[in-house]
């Protein structure tokens, strides 16, 4: 693939002695023969026009220093032998806003009381124009992020991801599953049939036999003796604005820490050291590990 | 990590670093691809497989079976797997507590510099062993039905006792075509064996370890006794 044309001139890999024409472009036109045109009107309006939007983002980047900041991310090096196994991640993040999206469509329609929960769903399946194909991308959309989670950390805890300088991602990245599965949890009563319904009757009771905290952290999820109004709304409030906010946030620290250390190469990948440069003590430190 | 290995590794990362390609275009291309497949994998389930609804919940009704979500079968699982009362909260809260604060500061104790995982057998091991235990569990849950389901086809007028012994709890014990356990005898083809009398003795009198179910009101015990002397 030629996607080298797609990066900035500067920021180009330079061509290696032997490539390219040496000649860069035609000779320049003799100024007598061909002189400059004067521009007329039109042709300094239409220029000013597609100036436009480069003077307002030049704007707007005055006032944010933004630019530096954006071409330092887009353009970072990513390491040899970088591969499909590190798309899981993006994949996660892109699973978890086809959520947000659908999510705040049925947030729309939905009533989160227990007398008309089950009749709102029923009226976004059945009468919302897409209700039913929104409905179901979240409902599937959630089994997919779960899946790509998983697989998403099993692929940095297979390739020693959480190794230094990265512990700190690896931590925030658990707190994020956790919280990945409080949302299947909070989620699954919402739509009080009797799967959800019973599913989460038993899912609280399990939560109550813990040790220490469990009976206080069922007593908190029920809201009450029952199972009944109070939870529902407050298993609603947990799902679309107390988890999802820190989901949110959490993410934003996991993606500032992937752009700030970088991602890691494959940990088969040993780069070949100019020998003579590495100072004698750091030559034993990789000795076992160098070149194979 | 001792330090000399953290600046060995940084150095090589650097250098890593330096022959790899920009994040954009290269990287981003392969993150939309994948991207579109996932995109296209969740409009497809969304379309064949749809958002139906169950029955509304009914909160009077306590034959009802439950059953979580998939991706916490293995939870659930493991409530079956270990069968005793006094284990369950363990079995429930106490492993996933401790996997979950094992997972968090896996970082923390596994502080070797090498990152290869054919080169760290314990970690690999344990990671593998993890997948196949929770993949495992996973598959039980999906075939196995909850500890309270007994999902035997019967002729409609055995419903009823049927959902009596599914909700009696039976099944702790006593195996009933897929479902069920092994402490005591199986009933699958209990009348082939015993005449329907005996097994009202039975559940009346609760032989050996087995609880005495003489407080099923009468038509209860009838509908149960009627299920369990058609199985043959
Ligand atoms: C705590 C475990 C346990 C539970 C719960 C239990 N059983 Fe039993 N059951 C046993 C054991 C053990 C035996 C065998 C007793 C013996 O051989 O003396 C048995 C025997 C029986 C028998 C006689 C089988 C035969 O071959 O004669 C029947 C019928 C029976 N149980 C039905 C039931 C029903 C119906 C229920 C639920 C309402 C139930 N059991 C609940 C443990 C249990
Ligand atoms: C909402 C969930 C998550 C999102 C959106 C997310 C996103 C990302 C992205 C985009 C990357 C860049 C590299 C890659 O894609 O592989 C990354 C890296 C990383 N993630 Fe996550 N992640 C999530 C959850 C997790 C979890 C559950 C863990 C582990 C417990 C984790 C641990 C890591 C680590 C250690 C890295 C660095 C990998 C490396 O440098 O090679 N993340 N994450």
């Amino acid at each position: 693939m030629k996607l080298d044309s797609l990066i900035p001139a500067p920021l180009r890999k330079p061509a290696k002695p032997g490539e390219g024409n040496g000649a860069k472009g035609a000779a320049p036109a003799d100024l007598k023969t061909a002189p400059p045109e004067r521009p007329t009107d039109t042709k300094k309006l239409a220029d000013r026009a597609v100036e436009a939007p480069v003077d307002a983002l030049a704007w707007v980047d005055q006032r944010t220093a933004a630019s530096g900041f954006l071409t330092g991310m887009l353009f970072r090096k990513v390491p040899k032998g970088t591969n499909w196994f590190y798309t899981l991640g993006s994949a996660t993040l892109f699973a978890f806003i086809v959520q947000a999206i659908t999510g705040v469509f049925l947030a729309m329609f939905y009533t989160p009381s227990t007398t008309q929960a089950y009749a709102s769903i029923s009226h976004i399946n059945n009468e919302v124009f897409l209700g039913a194909f929104v409905h179901g991308l979240h409902k599937w959309g959630s089994s997919v992020m779960v899946i790509l989670i998983f697989l998403h950390m099993g692929r940095t805890f297979f390739f020693g991801a959480y190794k230094y300088p990265r512990e700190l991602n690896w931590v925030i990245g658990v707190v994020l599953l956790i919280l990945t599965m409080t949302m299947a949890f909070t989620g699954y009563l919402l739509p009080f049939d009797q799967r959800s319904f019973w599913a989460s009757v038993v899912g609280i009771n399990i939560n109550g036999t813990g040790p220490v905290v469990g009976p206080y952290l069922s007593d908190f999820l029920r809201a009450g003796p029952e199972l009944g109004a109070t939870t529902l709304s407050r298993f609603y409030a947990i799902h679309m604005l107390l988890v999802p906010g820190a989901i949110i946030a959490l993410i934003g620290a996991h993606l500032y820490l992937v752009v700030k250390l970088g991602t890691t190469a494959p940990p088969w990948l040993k780069a070949k050291k100019p020998k003579a440069a590495a100072p004698v003590s750091q030559l034993n430190a990789s000795a076992n590990g160098s070149d194979k | 990590m001792k330090p000399a290995d953290k600046q060995a590794y940084l150095e090589e990362y650097e250098l890593l670093k330096k022959k790899g390609k920009p994040f954009f275009p290269y990287a981003v291309m392969k993150d939309s691809a994948m991207m579109l497949l996932v995109a296209a994998v969740i409009i497809a389930m969304s379309i064949v497989l749809g958002a139906e609804q169950g029955p509304k919940a009914d909160p009077t009704s306590t034959t009802y079976v439950p059953r979580p979500e998939w991706y916490f079968f293995f939870l659930f699982e493991l409530l079956r797997v270990i069968k005793p009362p006094e284990l369950v909260p363990i079995a429930t809260i106490g492993i996933p507590t401790i996997c979950m604060v094992l997972l968090l500061l896996l970082p923390f104790y596994d502080r070797g510099p090498e990152r290869n995982p054919i080169r760290r057998p314990i970690a690999t091991t344990a990671g593998v062993m993890t997948i196949v235990a929770m993949a495992y569990l996973t598959f039980l849950g999906a075939t196995g039905g909850s500890p309270t389901e007994i999902e035997m086809e019967v002729a409609p007028r055995y419903e009823a006792g049927k959902e009596i012994v599914a909700g009696a709890g039976c099944l702790a014990c006593h195996k009933i075509g897929e479902n069920g356990g092994t402490i005591g005898p199986e009933l699958t083809h209990i009348a082939q064996l015993v005449p329907r009398a005996a097994i009202v003795r039975s559940v009346e009198i609760g032989p050996d370890i087995m609880p005495s179910y003489r407080d099923l009101p009468p038509k209860k015990l009838n509908e149960l006794a009627d299920f369990l002397s058609s199985l043959d």
